[in-house]
């Protein structure tokens, strides 16, 4: 492929790059930009993040080592090194950092100074969420927020908000269209699509897998939409996590709680709800909830569309229903009252992995439960309703009885495993929780753990 | 003075600018190779045929090495000679390396490795504590033992007893720049290695071994590590032995850096223990005996072990005096990751031991936890009496031994140490505990951070709230400091004035992000009363300072800042006898400060003073020396003085959980650290915070697992878990505490690299404090105190 990109303010414009290289071994390997750091080529330690932006965009931290070169395609790249004024002239964020003590060995600074200053050029001041994905080791973390805060009033650099314009060739293989998707899809039904590269990224990186041909999503604009009606909330599957989190959050706060959770910043900056959705994981955190919500799914090979409940598709672990050069458009849901809950349960609440993901969508009218629609991440092979549980409910009264014959019933629907996250019977265990959770909710009892306050 | 300043980190500019270089960062030749391993998959077998055929052909592959293709020693061992480069025929553990694949780049070699047809015959792997044990499978030929006094004597005076189990969890280093090492072959077969190591001299002697060269042969340099934490003690030997062994023998730089799960999967990590107690205290609330088994999970190799487990052994006292007290270790041998050292080494496993037991004891004797640690602390400068008693231990056989090595059994001939003072408490090691602040420190911690009001919250919280529970714990921390082998505790250092009159430091500690060059520079920068920037500060170098200690157990300022110290005097020595001489002065009044020299009335800039002293003809380089006074330990009779003194601290820490999940997160934590008179306040209170959080995250969510055919299932940030940024408590009060150290170290400092670490012990009391809450029996938490360990800890509290 062709791609063209700025770098730290510089054209770059590379012939036939191989498509699964990646940014981080770009940069160190053929740049010799030794900054961005390789912490762990699997984008959950943020030591290789790396700034971009669509010229005169907003700047976004992402992971350079999952970042595959033609996602840089038509974007603006800022490394550590790019991160100084070109006079040399530390940003705010570098020198509260130094005057913070937020180094100490400073293999992760790199990537704190790039994802800090993305931040502080947004004006975002959520530290915990915008450096989920940054590890340290060393610093325990309480300098660095310090520095952030410190450099939070300083003005954003000239060099970081001044617009760049940059014109990059149209490539068959980097789609601009839904339609120009379909059309190259149907033609090459044996590709690997690549969204945001989250999860895929790791097949270059970790199984070292050759993928073959692929073809890159992040260019596919009119498929990153969210279009709330009077009827219905439909979303484009090019939509990153996180734009979708704040479309979402008037509508289903819950939601759009699990999406703060979910990886972090950098994954959210890169991942689509497509590809969680494609990818057919049985852990992944979007198809529970959107399964409570009662989401359609919408398919697309070259012309011809099908729509079927998304529950439906994952059929058997590592299986879906979607057909050679047949990929997701979008997914839809109805409006509805919100009595959506989202419950993730993971060792470590930010950038983790769910070991239950509890999706709880109940409706109680003068008392008696009218509609239950339940769904597990992590429970089983798939996403995967609990249709016992939601029987138990359905018709019942809203009382603890009902939540503990619910619980029983729940044990029917899954026969979850064990592995390095949790054993099958603790799964079980707080997923009959989860549903206690909700009901000790709805009395107003105080159940959340990060709503407590020192 | 530039001492006691609370300056930033030396590299802090070029860190946050990208500009500071870690191995993999060093520019290469072109025609460097990269190298990567063949690992195991089986936990342990035969290795009955190694196809290498595809590997061989694969693309960008150069070579591959068996260990039949290995010049002379074929070990990476620091201790026992029992940890091959590349396994010959039998396999240990799950990610032991078999073959070494040498490529053009990382990534071919990465590929290649993956290529291998290796046949296994399969033996039964002894993976957990209870197989080992049951197959007497250890390294030593039986357990060790300290202790004194009469444990049925004092069970039998005592008003409560407990009896346990407790099972803790190993823990991953997760330094964020992976092992690396490079090799660039020299003129006559010499080579240079850059290693990311904690210990220079050990990869030296290592790398020379595995050449079958003299130690004069190989040079090790390192000018910094993205983290250590114990993890590059010894887990880099491997790389730089095969970088060296390629280049040796193809003449081309190699190098060599783990990926994350190859790291993960091949290095060792933190000892997992079991410690078994039956312990007793009075009805007045003192501890009457204490009984402990520790049970530490060694991994296949023995490695650092044995002084992991003494240390393990040394501090299963904590800040507590105990009359009559055995304390026995098991070091089992299993088919697994050879554990190693970590921050702490072995101590944390020690002290959770003996805080699970007043954890245990308060809640049985209706005693208030801190009232009853309160109790049993020592006494401040230790003015109560204790007894002390020898106990005979079996004699281990002196193996060949590697001097530099923690992983050395006892070379040096013990001294027997002098009987304590009268009145002083001893700790069961015969050790007199004169320097105690435990009473002072928790006392102001208390109310500083509002102990008695908080804990009466908590329970109202607890008493308003279902589902959610709260929990406070306030835990003391006494740490020993130096090596417990006693002859590692020496340093040297190198300085020179160059005629412009600046100065070029070097010294045998290396930097892994402590700050311990910042403090050596802010020493020497004081010594000669120049400003800080005179002083530049250089990577280590076994060329420059020979036969240099690990930097570990907290030693590195300690050490270096006094050899430092003393090539600074010697400096000044030479500077100031001979400017006496020309000013016709005496040359005790000459005075460095200021950045200038005053001689009998005259006040001399110190560059020109230099430039005097070099047309003198006054030679401006220096050694310096130190070794630490006074120490003397047998780790066989578990007698003597092994620590010039104790690092103290304390924590109290609030937890809230979640009584349907498991879920938990800290509050607020309050922290009083003795630093002695710090070199740095700032880096560190860098250290205490940073000890602490990793601490804490050892406790928590951090969870090594094994499956049963003994792979390691938690290799890679997605599935082991650190600590994230919204895991600090929101409120994070961290203090020094103002406490000269009373033994004469470099400006009275005291050692900080490991024992803030063991602060974050307050954070699993804590959460045992919690689940406590939720019914009337002791809920015995495990850690790490997972969700999942929380709520089967709620189950037993509600019995």
């Amino acid at each position: 492929m062709d791609i063209t990109f700025l770098l730290n303010g510089e054209t770059v414009a590379l012939r036939d790059a191989h498509p699964t290289t990646t940014v981080l071994d770009w940069l160190r390997e053929s740049r010799g930009l030794k900054g961005t750091k390789e912490g762990c080529n699997e984008g959950d330690c943020g030591a290789c993040t790396v700034m971009t932006r669509l010229p005169s965009g907003p700047w976004q931290a992402q992971n350079a080592c999952i970042l595959l070169l033609p996602h840089l395609h038509g974007r603006e790249v800022r490394t550590v090194e790019g991160v100084a004024a070109p006079d040399g002239t530390l940003h705010p964020v570098q020198a509260a950092m130094v005057a913070h003590h937020g180094s100490q060995c400073g293999f992760c600074t790199p990537g704190f100074i790039t994802s800090m200053a993305a931040a502080h050029a947004n004006g975002a001041t959520d530290y915990n969420d915008k450096l989920a994905g940054n590890l340290c080791r060393c610093t325990g973390y309480a300098p660095i927020v310090r520095a952030a805060e410190a450099a939070a009033q300083e003005p954003v650099p000239p060099h970081l908000t001044s617009p760049s314009s940059l014109s990059a060739q149209p490539q068959p293989e980097i789609p601009e269209s839904a339609d120009a998707l379909a059309e190259w899809y149907a033609a090459h039904p044996q590709a690997t699509l690549i969204a945001g590269a989250t999860d895929v990224g790791l097949w270059v990186t970790k199984k070292l897998a050759d993928l073959g041909e692929v073809a890159f999503l992040h260019r596919v604009t009119d498929l990153n939409f969210v279009d709330v009606t009077e009827t219905e909330i439909r979303i484009g599957a090019t939509t990153p996590i996180a734009t979708l989190r704040e479309a979402i959050a008037p509508h289903h706060p819950s939601l759009a709680e699990l999406f703060r959770r979910y990886g972090s910043e950098q994954v959210r900056q890169a991942a689509t709800i497509g590809g969680n959705i494609a990818n057919g994981s049985p852990i992944g955190d979007s198809p529970p909830a959107l399964i409570a919500l009662g989401a359609t799914l919408h398919l697309r090979h070259g012309d011809t569309r099908r729509a079927l409940p998304l529950e439906d598709f994952f059929i058997d672990y590592g299986k879906q229903d979607r057909a050679p050069g047949e990929f997701v458009e979008g997914v839809s849901f109805p409006r509805q009252p919100d009595t959506l809950r989202c419950y993730k349960l993971s060792k470590r609440f930010d950038q983790d992995i769910s070991a239950v993901c509890g999706c709880f969508n109940i409706t109680v009218e003068s008392g008696t439960v009218t509609q239950a629609r339940i769904a597990f991440g992590g429970m089983a092979g798939t996403p995967k309703r609990a249709a016992a549980t939601e029987a138990a409910l359905t018709g019942n009264p809203w009382t603890e009885a009902t939540i503990e014959a619910a619980a029983t019933a729940l044990a029917s629907d899954y026969q979850p495993l064990s592995d390095m996250r949790a054993s099958a019977a603790y799964r079980m265990d707080a997923a009959q929780n989860m549903l206690r959770r909700y009901f000790h909710e709805s009395q107003g009892t105080a159940t959340s753990v990060l709503e407590v306050q020192p | 003075m530039s001492v006691a300043k609370p300056l930033p980190h030396d590299a802090a500019p070029l860190h946050v600018t990208g500009q500071a270089r870690y191995v993999d960062d060093i520019p290469v030749p072109a025609n460097c190779l990269h190298l990567a391993f063949g690992t195991s998959a089986h936990a342990r077998a035969t290795v009955t045929a190694l196809d290498l055929t595809a590997v061989k052909s694969a693309p960008g592959v150069v070579a591959v090495l068996t260990a039949d293709d290995l010049p002379a020693a074929n070990d990476v061992s620091p201790s026992a000679h029992d940890e091959p480069l590349l396994a010959a025929g039998e396999v240990y553990y799950i990610g032991q390396p078999i073959f070494l694949v040498v490529a053009e780049t990382h990534l071919a070699a990465r590929k290649a490795a993956r290529l291998a047809e290796i046949t296994y015959a399969e033996h039964t792997p002894l993976l957990t504590i209870d197989e080992a044990l049951a197959a007497n499978s250890r390294f030593e030929d039986g357990p060790r033992e300290y202790g004194r006094g009469d444990l049925a004597a004092g069970f039998a005076a005592a008003a409560t007893v407990v009896e346990g189990t407790l099972e803790m969890g190993g823990q991953e280093h997760f330094y964020l720049e992976g092992q690396a090492a490079l090799a660039l072959p020299q003129e006559g077969g010499e080579m240079l290695v850059h290693s990311s190591t904690q210990h220079p001299t050990e990869i030296q002697h290592k790398v020379a071994e595995t050449l079958g060269t003299p130690m004069n042969a190989v040079r090790v340099e390192i000018r910094r590590m993205g983290g250590g934490f114990g993890g590059k003690e010894s887990q880099g030997n491997a790389l730089a032995c095969a970088c060296a062994v390629v280049a040796a023998q193809t003449g081309r730089p190699a190098k060599m850096r783990y990926d994350r799960d190859d790291d993960m999967m091949i290095t060792g990590k933190r000892h997992d223990f079991r410690i078994a107690y039956r312990a007793g205290v009075d009805a007045g609330g003192k501890l009457t005996a204490v009984d402990f088994t520790q049970y530490a999970r060694c991994g296949w190799a023995q490695d650092l072990s044995l002084p992991v487990a003494d240390r393990a052994m040394l501090h299963a006292d904590n800040a507590y005096f105990i009359p009559n007290v055995r304390i026995v270790s098991h070091r089992l041998k299993t088919h697994t990751q050879s554990a190693t050292a970590y921050r702490g080494f072995g101590g944390p496993q020690g002290m959770l031991g003996i805080e699970r037991v007043m954890d245990h004891l308060a809640a049985e004797s209706g005693i208030e936890a801190l009232t009853l640690r309160q109790k049993n602390f020592y006494a401040s400068g230790g003015d109560t009496s204790g007894k002390k008693m020898q106990l005979e231990a079996p004699k281990v056989s002196a193996a060949e031994e590697d001097l530099s090595s923690r992983g050395a059994t006892q070379v040096d001939d013990p001294e027997t140490p002098p009987p304590p003072p009268e009145g002083v408490q001893t700790t069961p090691y015969g050790q007199p505990v004169v320097d105690s602040v435990c009473h002072e420190m928790v006392e102001a911690l208390c109310k500083k951070a509002d102990y008695a009001a908080r804990k009466a919250a908590v329970d109202a919280f607890n008493a308003a709230n279902p589902v959610l529970k709260k929990g406070l714990a306030l835990t003391p921390v006494k740490f020993g400091i130096s090596f417990t082998l006693t002859h590692l505790n020496q340093a040297g250092a190198l300085v020179h004035v160059y005629q412009d009159g600046s100065i070029h430091m070097n010294h045998g500690g290396t930097e892994m992000g402590q700050g311990l060059f910042q403090k050596v520079a802010q020493v020497a920068a004081a010594r000669f009363g120049v400003p800080l920037e005179r002083v530049k500060i250089t990577a280590t170098d076994t060329a420059k300072v020979p036969n240099t200690s690990a930097t570990a157990a907290s030693s590195g300022s300690d050490l270096n800042g006094m050899a430092v110290a003393a090539a600074c005097d010697e400096l000044k020595a030479r500077i100031g006898a001979f400017l006496a001489e020309v000013h016709q002065a005496d040359p005790a009044t000459v005075q460095f400060q200021n950045d200038t020299v005053q001689v009998g009335g005259n006040t001399i800039p110190w560059q020109k003073a230099i430039a005097e002293a070099y047309v003198g003809r006054v030679s401006l380089s220096a050694t310096g020396f130190y070794k630490t006074p006074g120490i003397s330990w047998d780790r066989i009779k578990g007698q003597g003085r092994p620590f010039y003194y104790f690092a103290y601290g304390a924590a109290l820490t609030e937890v809230v959980i979640d009584t349907l999940t498991g879920e938990n997160r800290m509050l607020r934590v309050d922290i009083l650290h003795d630093a002695g008179s710090s070199l740095n306040p700032a880096l560190d209170i860098g250290q205490v915070e940073g000890g602490f959080i990793q601490g804490a995250g050892w406790l928590t969510t951090e969870e090594l697992v094994w499956d049963a055919k003994g792979r390691l299932t938690t290799h890679a940030p997605s599935t082991y878990k650190i600590p994230a940024c919204s895991d600090r408590p929101p409120v994070f009060n961290v203090a020094l505490w103002p406490n000269a150290n009373r033994e004469p170290t470099i400006y009275r400092s005291k050692a900080v690299g490991e024992p803030p670490f063991m602060l974050g012990i307050s954070a699993l009391m804590a959460l045992s404090d919690a689940c406590a809450a939720c019914g009337p029996h002791y809920p015995a938490l495990e850690a790490p105190a997972t969700a999942e360990h929380v709520l089967e800890a709620i189950a037993r509290a509600r019995g």
